[in-house]
């Protein structure tokens, strides 16, 4: 499949994942994360169930402690 | 438009602030100064010596409650604000109570956990506000990697995105006051429906 992910084209062999597999995929070890699917919130306890698939627009943010 | 008109547009309209540290307090310093009609501070914090380095109080106020003493502050610099402070710590059901009534929200908590969590709260309960999030602003220099995006609908996240703070990367007054007058400023766009050009 074919995704947009954080703004930049991405493509996978799979043709869907969850979004805690993507997290897994990409090595997003950053333990604070918000997650958004085609502009929609993905709270964290969804994103074992939540689907991606082609053409798909994901964001994945990586929140930082600071301010 | 011109400053009155821009005043007029400003004046009728409520902002709410979601810790007054060193984002908070410069965000609520430069929109006080725009004349935003009605500023809603929360925090439950008292002033420290150290954060003076970074965070719009002064010496004499060491030791007050933060939303007391940004209230005094932006009385100061404009009376004609009206503004709402709540000494208390913020969980998603403070925010739905306080925030209610708000055009837009700005995030300036310091951990990430909390910034996680008023993302999750505005995304759930207040889908159609503005929520403007500061991430990442430790340490010096780095101009350039301070920027704005549009995450989604009504998310936008200033800051360069990477520099966490850390025992030899604390936040210092430039880049926290770069990152809380870019959140006042994605503000003012929206407020004066022009919020295209914030990322431009």
């Amino acid at each position: 499949m074919n995704i947009t992910l954080n703004n930049r084209p991405e493509s996978f062999e799979e043709t869907t994942m969850t979004f805690e597999e993507l997290i897994r995929k990409k090595n997003f070890t950053f333990k604070l994360l918000v997650t958004k699917l085609n502009g929609n919130l993905v709270k964290k306890n969804n994103r074992g169930e939540v689907s991606i698939k082609d053409g798909d627009d994901v964001t994945v943010l990586h929140l930082i402690s600071g301010g | 438009m011109n400053i009155d008109q821009i005043q007029n547009v400003l004046k009728s309209k409520t902002i709410g602030i979601a810790g007054c540290g060193g984002l908070g307090s410069n965000c609520a310093v430069a929109l006080a100064r725009l004349g935003i009609g009605k500023i809603i501070l929360a925090d439950y914090d008292s002033v420290d010596a150290s954060n003076l380095s970074r965070q719009y109080y002064f010496y004499e106020q060491v030791g007050q409650r933060k939303v007391f003493a940004l209230s005094d502050n932006l009385n100061y610099v404009n009376p004609f604000v009206e503004v709402k402070p709540y000494d208390l710590k913020l969980g998603p059901k403070e925010i739905r109570n306080i925030f209610a009534d708000c055009d837009l929200i700005i995030e300036a908590f310091d951990l990430a956990e909390m910034k996680q969590m008023i993302i999750e709260t505005c995304g759930e309960f207040f889908p159609e506000k503005p929520l403007i999030v500061g991430n990442g602003m430790a340490g010096w220099g780095k101009n350039n990697s301070i920027k704005t995006e549009k995450v989604g609908e009504n998310l936008y996240v200033c800051g360069d995105g990477m520099s966490e703070i850390a025992d030899d990367l604390p936040p210092l007054a430039p880049r926290v006051g770069i990152v809380a007058n870019m959140q006042a400023n994605a503000a003012l766009s929206i407020l004066l429906n022009d919020e295209k050009n914030i990322t431009s």
